[in-house]
């Protein structure tokens, strides 16, 4: 006992400790979701015919399954065999769940680091734009623009973005069959350039508040009149005084958008038929495979708590008045 | 700094009410509280009824007609009345939004200020259940959520509730811990008013701020993500009209029909920016870091 109270002193292994119990909690409430989703496995797989199964066959099946245990057994054994890499089968494909995510997850994952990239290349310069004349006109602009950026629905601007292109120029590389970017990266690219842009421009909104607020702040500090007291020239100010302090919440605010992006992948890869881990999970409700949709679920939010943790621990690698306190 | 802002930066030092009702002077957040008003106008038209058309009656004859004085925003594929529908659809995302927030307002308000004032074994377990909530991207639980129980607008509501819930658990836990050792709040206690009465009497309204630009932002992301699981076919079920899913029905009809998703996407996207301008000056006023840059 006395071990894991030291273990909890530590920050790092706190923060380790408190994302271990956040994945046990994130086990059981997907578990426990899942398991009332209307009908269950029997039905899934055998469709109308499971109500022409008689009584004795039913409990058979039941039993085959597991269904007939309590729910903690059932629990422990699901959670078993997740944690040894057995993510079920699909009932339609008869696919493992695992090689679909496997297959899913480099998709998505591209998806999301064009999009924080354009995020980024959109969101600093326009911080650093506004936050040269506070107050001024260009400042209210991009303040009015971000604002924007931020309220458009991103399944709105995929439709109408989308369907423009596709009607004014027949330019629609997404009605194609989709390519990975191993197969051929002149076509995945093309197929990535418009689901990338519609994200990375709702992701340009926060970082772009985010990167405006702390060039604000980092330039009122005393290290900064300081410097410019001494004489350093004003463009070696902006990026070594005050730039390279500012990017510290901005890269902060760039994994925090990733949990966001996961989310977006949903809608987004819907509309852009894109064979990434968001359409897995909404083929798995569509066709009501359990399996499917509680491990791609667990599969992100694990994938979520653990770009957050190297968040937080990359935090206190760059600011080491973090790891002061 | 700035010499262009034509009202007095700083008001005499006044209530917390006032210098909200202040803020909703600047001509942004004029255009908010216009955007908004008109909005809930139409939607307000449509959840008693007072549409112009029943917006589910179908009228094949007049199918995929444009915009004209007869049907204003142009009908749909069904011959159905759009103006109406949008109407209806308006007052889907109003009450849908009003009572997620509401819900997830009141539980995670309470759940947080009793968090920060009470401490000990509550709060963390407040703290570990918002930390597993916050581990799923927010569309994703919601869709999960609202996948999971029975369809209609109130199970969708609940669903954004479950989402938003743990956001206010956080914001309102923060200034309690911070107010909860001030010297008229400490004084209060000691003068022997309970710590439940003292909570109530001297903490939680001095968060009213706070908690106002959080529930005005908060009605506008619950409206986009109802329109996104109405989008994705998760949200409020057909008949009924939702945003959303009128978005989703005009994709196949876009080159016949393209006011079929001018109308409703136009619609939604002036209700989100209406409460995020209104949101985000009531935001600048309460915060007063972001203030000195107007």
């Amino acid at each position: 006992m006395s071990v894991l109270l030291m273990l909890t002193r530590h920050p790092v292994l706190r923060r380790v400790l408190e994302a271990a119990l956040t994945l046990l909690g994130v086990s059981v409430l997907t578990f426990t979701l899942l398991r009332v989703l209307p009908g269950d496995q029997i039905t899934a797989s055998y469709g109308i015919e499971a109500g022409a199964l008689s009584p004795e066959q039913l409990a058979d099946l039941r039993a085959y399954y597991g269904l007939d245990q309590p729910l903690v057994t059932q629990y422990v054994h699901w959670l078993g065999g997740v944690v040894s890499g057995n993510l079920g089968v699909s009932a339609t494909s008869r696919q493992s769940v695992l090689d679909m995510t496997v297959a899913a997850l480099p998709n998505t994952l591209e998806l999301a680091v064009l999009s924080i990239a354009i995020g980024l290349l959109l969101g600093v310069p326009g911080g650093l734009f506004a936050a040269s004349r506070p107050g001024a006109t260009r400042d209210s602009g991009s303040q009015v623009a971000s604002l924007l950026a931020l309220s458009l629905p991103t399944f709105l601007v995929a439709t109408v973005v989308s369907t423009w292109l596709a009607n004014t120029f027949g330019w629609n590389p997404n009605g194609e069959e989709f390519a990975t970017l191993a197969q051929d990266p002149a076509r995945n690219l093309q197929q990535m350039l418009l689901p990338a842009l519609v994200l990375g421009v709702s992701i340009a909104s926060p970082v772009f508040q985010t990167a405006r607020a702390s060039i604000l702040a980092i330039r009122d500090e005393d290290y900064v009149r300081t410097a410019r007291a001494k004489g350093v020239p004003s463009r070696r100010l902006q990026y070594r005084h005050v730039l390279r302090n500012a990017l510290i919440p901005i890269v902060t605010i760039g994994g925090l958008q990733f949990g966001f992006l996961l989310g977006g992948t949903l809608v987004i890869e819907q509309i852009f038929s894109i064979p990434g881990i968001g359409r897995q999970v909404l083929l798995g409700l569509n066709q009501k495979e359990y399996a499917v949709v509680q491990s791609t679920v667990l599969v992100i939010a694990v994938l979520f708590v653990a770009v957050n943790l190297a968040t937080d621990l990359l935090y206190r690698v760059v600011d080491p008045r973090v790891r002061a306190e | 700094m700035s010499a262009t802002s034509t009202v007095p930066a700083r008001v005499v030092r006044t209530s917390r009410r006032s210098q909200l009702l202040v803020a909703l002077r600047a001509p942004s957040a004029v255009v908010g509280v216009v955007l908004t008003g008109l909005v809930v106008l139409l939607a307000l038209a449509g959840l008693v009824g007072l549409t112009p058309y029943d917006p589910a009656r179908q009228d094949v004859a007049a199918a995929l007609q444009g915009p004209s004085a007869t049907h204003w925003f142009g009908t749909d594929q069904f011959g159905r009345d759009l103006f109406s529908r949008v109407c209806a659809g308006l007052a889907n995302s109003l009450r849908i939004a009003v009572v997620s927030v509401g819900v997830a307002g009141v539980i995670g308000v309470l759940l947080g200020v009793f968090a920060g004032y009470f401490q000990g074994l509550l709060d963390r377990v407040v703290g570990v259940v918002t930390n597993v909530l916050f581990a799923f991207p927010s569309l994703l639980l919601a869709l999960a959520l609202a996948a999971t129980l029975e369809r209609s607008w109130v199970t969708v509501s609940l669903a954004i509730a479950t989402v938003y819930m743990p956001i206010f658990a956080r914001v309102a836990r923060g200034p309690v811990l911070s107010l909860r050792s001030v010297d008229y709040v400490t004084a209060s206690t000691a003068i022997g008013r309970s710590r439940l009465s003292t909570l109530f009497a001297h903490v939680v309204p001095n968060m009213r701020g706070i908690l106002v630009v959080q529930t005005t932002l908060s009605l506008s992301w619950a409206i986009l993500t109802e329109a996104s699981l109405s989008f994705l076919g998760f949200g409020t079920p057909p008949p009924a009209a939702s945003l959303g899913g009128m978005v989703y029905d005009s994709q196949t009809l876009s080159t016949v029909a393209p006011w079929m998703l001018a109308f409703p996407g136009a619609a939604l996207v002036v209700f989100v920016v209406g409460l995020n301008l209104v949101g985000d000056s009531l935001r600048a006023a309460v915060d007063p870091r972001s203030r000195g840059a107007r």
